[in-house]
């Protein structure tokens, strides 16, 4: 099997992970800031990647930057948001070909560092705000982008399963933001944030690829300073949340061909609990993959959809089954999906289905080893839910599983939300 | 078996057609947990009317059947071939184009029997009314689930203003009609003629022993019998080269208006290095006017024209090609009139020299990124292999490209007849 190496090493305020791998013909750097999900912050975090990738003061504007990028062989940069759980994650991503495969190249490593350094810690400002011309522009771009979520039917309405059944929770909060509080919001606010964000966020950094460590590790030390760290701890710890006492059904109706059916179940079990690979098991035999109990039972045997699958929310304890069907199959699909479920927290698995699911997840996972961006994600989910299990030992704490364990953790699975997405007039 | 190396790159790739006709390809990675191997063939929706094997007549079948054999292959007399990758830790999929259907799996583990799999069950087919009957609803909901995705509607809607007879302006899937006029039998007419050895290519990346799979590809393929096959009879109608239609507007209940801008880069047949210049001058110049880097993008994000939904994107297949500019737009005119404006501006344009050089490394790098994807790296191959390109050789070939090749090319590369125009409209 191949093994992941990961060296950790903590200097200028920043926690600094090189994962050296001869794999691929790029280089990658991922910076990562993190800091707890809330309501009071998500707008101006959502915001901040659009007027940061606008350019930094030494090339002010998207077209300065987005030359130096293609000077360095096409070099991509992208900075986005996400929710992991009650922590909220911004990352700056940068992608580079590695000098060893084009002939007389030898510092593009050191201008990709150094580019990314302005990008992050040097952005193009005005005084004590950012300019308003950028600022004012790019707070279109996401109002546009916050209202265009409802053209997405399938991401709509997995937000919007995530609307009713965390209410109240800070889960709840939409990562992109909301309309609303991007209104009143000025360029001096968001610059005073990003400058909290600077001081305050926990800055993970990870480069991946054919590299020398200690070379790298000079020219990231050289570039990246981070000044007045305060090292206060404060982790997201994710609330625990209360089950309803019955199941609670929405319907909403629009204009559309295709019903879409969401269920969302609480788990209860994280990333970092003893039965996650069990969890991740009961999963993989209810919806994760085309074997599957929901794409046999409501795919193959039924005919009733193109999709029907699940997946997990690792850092919240939450269990999300997806389907597209026709309106008026809505209590068919339904019945036949909360019955693969009964049928599972009542035992119905068979050694065959747990094994070959086993294999099906390990797969995937040393699959996900052969990409460069998930690698680096698989690593820092240890950081996200403070625990230290490395890509291996999660490979091998899946084979591990037993079909009593299974079983076991389908006792604390609950039904929760059901979401259906449905047309005018109804299923 | 040739032996073929690739030193920049570091890549060596095995290749032996066999008696039967099949081109096989290795590509060994072994520092990679995963392989990728895909089974495809040159057939895809657009191959609607031919002469079937060992006929005379020619005949145009429903659309949609492409891709509905592709959903069928899966299904035989007594189970279904998912469940068998399945139980070998492998996990698979398909997909149709507008001229390629592919069959693929990547698995960590069982390596030879899943290739195994993946040659027997494309190459066995079993097809009953019962089971093509079934399928109708599944595909029926594909369909719908794609009649809800505005940016699919969108893509489609330019296709056909740009085409009037090349079948590319037909969704791959047909519509929810022509399927229903499918048959077994028009399924074993379609599979016999376009599943012949001779039109297909096996390509497989990444952890394996070359000798060893070659002989294990071999003896399966002896075991085999094929009925002699001549080159197939396909009727692709003739193109004219200007648009079908100037504009085509569809309503859907979108948020914002959706309008792209099409230019009709190919209708007739390429191949070589005619077809590898065209395929790479038109992607490096429409990026160099339209990317962040580009003047274009900076004068429309100026002129407050586009927002982030910008995007553009380019396509060179043998027998057509067409490029897409587009966006989420308050005012679809006024995006319309502004892109084909500039468009119709590069005729008078010289590209610079320094310019030139600087698109070249882009592209190079961009290259070497999607050689980080064992399936990227396969579809890709794959794609350049129909029309006698080597795109291991692409890298040597961008560095011969000339700012006078590129120039040249920008003199014809647009005119207002090769135009169209697609708009989704609220409603």
């Amino acid at each position: 099997m191949v093994t992941i190496q990961e060296e950790v090493k903590n200097f200028n305020g920043l926690n600094v992970h090189f994962v050296p791998n001869e794999k691929f013909k790029t280089v990658h750097i991922v910076v990562k800031f993190r800091a707890p999900l809330s309501r009071e912050t998500i707008t101006k975090r959502a915001l901040l990647p659009y007027v940061l990738q606008q350019g930094p003061k030494k090339y002010p504007s998207r077209k300065e930057l987005q030359i130096v990028l293609d000077d360095l062989y096409g070099a991509v940069l992208s900075i986005d948001g996400g929710k992991k759980g009650d922590s909220h994650i911004l990352s700056f991503r940068l992608e580079v070909a590695n000098e060893k495969f084009i002939p007389n190249e030898s510092n593009i490593m050191d201008k990709a560092v150094s580019l990314l350094n302005d990008v992050i810690f040097h952005p193009n400002v005005d005084g004590k705000s950012f300019h308003d011309t950028v600022f004012n522009r790019e707070k279109e771009t996401l109002k546009q982008k916050i209202r265009s979520i409802v053209d997405d039917k399938m991401k709509y309405a997995n937000m919007r399963l995530i609307d009713e059944m965390c209410e109240g929770e800070t889960y709840q909060t939409h990562v992109s933001g909301y309309e609303e509080d991007l209104t009143s919001l000025t360029s001096q606010d968001l610059y005073q944030y990003y400058q909290d964000l600077l001081k305050n966020d926990q800055i993970d950094i990870y480069v991946l690829g054919d590299v020398e460590v200690n070379k790298m590790e000079e020219v990231i030390s050289s570039s990246f300073k981070r000044e007045g760290y305060q090292n206060d701890n404060k982790k997201a710890d994710t609330e625990q949340s209360t089950s309803k006492k019955e199941v609670k059904e929405v319907i909403e109706e629009q204009n559309i061909q295709q019903a879409k059916l969401h269920i969302g179940y609480r788990t209860n079990i994280r990333f970092q609990d003893s039965n996650y690979a069990a969890l991740q098991v009961f999963n993989g035999v209810l919806g994760g993959f085309p074997g599957s109990k929901l794409f046999i039972n409501v795919r193959e045997k039924n005919s009733l959809a193109y999709y029907a699958s699940s997946r997990l929310e690792s850092h919240k304890g939450l269990l999300l089954v997806f389907s597209g069907i026709a309106p008026k199959d809505y209590k068919k699909a339904r019945d036949i999906m909360e019955e693969q479920m009964e049928a599972m927290k009542n035992g119905d698995i068979t050694e065959n289905e747990l094994m070959e699911t086993k294999d099906l997840i390990v797969n995937s996972l040393q699959e996900t080893l052969d990409h460069p961006q998930g690698i680096i994600e698989m690593l820092y989910q240890q950081v996200i839910a403070d625990t230290q299990i490395t890509p291996n030992e999660l490979i091998e704490n899946i084979k591990k599983v037993t079909l009593e364990e299974v079983i076991e953790v389908g006792k604390s699975i609950v039904e929760d939300t059901v979401y259906l997405l449905t047309n005018e007039g109804g299923a | 078996m040739d032996k073929k190396e690739y030193s920049l790159i570091e890549e060596t790739l095995f290749h032996e057609k066999l008696q039967n006709g099949l081109d096989v390809y290795l590509l060994p990675r072994p520092q990679m947990s995963k392989t990728y191997a895909i089974f495809s063939t040159n057939y895809g929706s657009i191959d609607r009317t031919f002469v079937p094997i060992g006929e005379s007549e020619e005949i145009t079948v429903p659309d949609g059947i492409a891709h509905f054999l592709e959903h069928k292959l899966f299904e035989k007399k007594d189970r279904d071939v998912f469940a068998d990758f399945g139980k070998q830790g492998a996990s698979a999929n398909a997909y149709t184009s507008f001229t390629k259907t592919a069959y693929l799996f990547s698995a960590t583990s069982n390596i030879e029997e899943n290739v195994e799999t993946l040659l027997d069950f494309v190459q066995d087919p079993y097809f009953s009314e019962q089971s093509v009957e079934k399928e109708k609803g599944i595909i029926g909901q594909e369909i719908k689930m794609y009649d809800d995705q505005p940016d699919w509607q969108s893509f489609m809607g330019t296709l056909r203003s740009l085409f009037k007879e090349t079948p590319v302006n037909i969704d791959i899937a047909g519509t929810v009609e022509s399927i229903s006029e499918i048959t077994k039998d028009d399924l074993y007419t379609c599979y016999n003629t376009f599943y012949h050895p001779e039109n297909m290519t096996f390509f497989i990346a990444g952890n394996f022993d070359p000798d060893s799979m070659m002989t294990l590809i071999k003896e399966n393929q002896n075991k085999k019998q094929f009925s002699k096959l001549e080159e197939i009879q396909r009727n692709y109608p003739e193109e004219p080269v200007e648009v079908a239609e100037k504009e085509i507007t569809l309503n859907m209940p979108v948020s914002v208006a959706k309008c792209t801008v099409g230019i009709k880069e190919s209708y007739k047949e390429l191949s070589g290095d005619d077809f590898v210049k065209k395929d790479l001058l038109q992607d490096m110049i429409i990026s160099y006017y339209f990317s962040k880097s580009g003047q274009f993008y900076e004068q429309l994000y100026q002129e407050n024209i586009i927002d982030s939904s910008f995007y553009f994107e380019t396509n060179l297949d043998k027998n057509y090609g067409y490029s897409i500019i587009g966006g989420n737009s308050d005012n679809p005119d006024q995006f319309v009139e502004k892109i084909k404006e500039l468009l119709l501006s590069t005729q008078s344009h010289e590209i610079a020299e320094e310019d030139f050089e600087r698109m070249k490394r882009k592209k190079i790098g961009q290259l070497l990124r999607s050689m980080n994807s064992l399936e990227n790296i396969a579809s890709k191959f794959i794609h350049y292999n129909t029309v006698a390109v080597d795109y291991f050789e692409l890298i040597p070939f961008i560095q011969k490209l000339t700012v006078k090749d590129a120039n040249e090319f920008l003199k014809d590369w647009i005119s207002d007849d090769r135009l169209g125009v697609s708009k989704i409209i609220a409603g």
